[in-house]
């Protein structure tokens, strides 16, 4: 018993190391979100019309794109880091045919239209988040954010930063591919 | 800590407080700036419509602010950041006091979007028990170690002072 009083120091340093171990690994300036496993925002936008495009209605309620699982990703022109994944995105839209819904977050949308000329489009339809009021609704503190909403609309994954391939693979995929 | 290489603007505008300490946010506060003014300028201004405050909806908002953190730089309240969002989220409380919304509504609405992180001061339930409990606890679990040494100490039979007869003289005998 005196001898195990002795090893209780060595326990708490080991419960110490721990600790550590788990949070310095942790990124902090990745805050979980609130809304995972609930229904997406219900935001209404404007629709950004692309490459010539005209589309009716004007605005459109985000609820409305029900019934297959979809990307919603938060970009801008003037983000730097939008650029870093904008490729996968592409590859995405293109080999995996995945739904992909653009916000254009807090931006204009001449500058949105002559970047997605530049870069290309990997959006199915791309939604003009001018004031950044519905980035608010959908808990975004910084672009690119993306989430994966399934076929009921509910908000199942939120990449905070630019969606890797790693990434996509680790999580996107299995929600995509069970539907 | 992704600081430099980070790309989401959280990681890359401000450095994050817990990890490397402060001598790491005094060397990056320059570029935290630098990146905080560049996309402030980088993105649309657009100016939105002042709201009215009465003055206790006002005073109101000024103790809000302080309890509100910025999620760009997460030790800076949303009364301190320069951030953009900040700025956003300072007109989103603003338009919510002025509607008549109490604190606790306030609170709801951010912390709802941007979870329990935007209050400095975090809420007790399960998974903050311990937070809140620890300090507590270990003090309570200090304090009875302490207490059992010392009742211990004073328990403990004092040698006995008078010497045996009998050994003693065993003691002699073998002397001599």
């Amino acid at each position: 018993m005196r001898r195990l009083a002795y090893l209780l120091p060595l326990a708490v340093l080991a419960g110490l190391v721990g600790l550590f171990a788990v949070g310095l690994h942790r990124d902090p300036s990745r805050v979980p979100s609130p809304l995972l496993d609930k229904p997406a925002p219900a935001s209404t936008l404007p629709v950004l019309e692309t490459s010539g495009q005209v589309v009716q209605p004007p605005d459109m309620k985000l609820s409305a794109l029900r019934g297959q699982p979809l990307l919603v990703n938060f970009f801008a022109s003037w983000c730097v880091a939008c650029r870093d994944e904008h490729d996968f995105l592409l590859q995405l839209a293109r080999e995996h045919s995945v739904r992909i819904v653009g916000i254009d977050y807090k931006d204009t949308d001449q500058a949105a239209r002559r970047w997605l000329a530049d870069n290309g489009d990997p959006y199915a339809l791309v939604l003009a988040d001018r004031l950044g009021d519905a980035g608010i609704d959908w808990g975004v503190y910084g672009v690119p954010e993306t989430f994966v909403i399934d076929a009921a609309g509910v908000i199942r994954y939120k990449q905070i930063g630019p969606l890797t391939e790693a990434d996509f693979r680790a999580h996107v995929a299995p929600l995509l591919g069970s539907g | 800590m992704r600081v430099i290489g980070g790309t989401h603007p959280a990681g890359v505008a401000c450095a994050s407080p817990n990890v490397a300490g402060v001598f790491v946010i005094r060397a990056l506060l320059p570029l935290c700036l630098l990146l905080t003014v560049a996309s402030a300028s980088a993105q649309v201004q657009r100016s939105r419509p002042e709201i009215p405050l009465t003055p206790a909806q006002e005073r109101q908002y000024r103790a809000l602010l302080p309890q509100l953190r910025c999620l760009v730089c997460q030790d800076e309240s949303l009364s301190d950041s320069q951030a953009p969002l900040a700025g956003d989220l300072r007109y989103e409380v603003r338009g919510l006091v002025a509607r008549g919304r109490s604190d606790v509504q306030v609170k709801r609405y951010l912390v709802q979007r941007y979870g329990d992180f935007v209050l400095f001061k975090p809420p007790f339930k399960p998974s903050t028990w311990l937070l809140w409990a620890g300090p507590f606890l270990i003090a309570a679990v200090a304090l009875s170690t302490v207490a059992v040494y010392l009742r211990r100490r004073v328990r403990r039979p004092l040698p006995d002072a008078a010497v045996d007869p009998e050994s003693l003289r065993r003691l002699l005998d073998q002397e001599r």
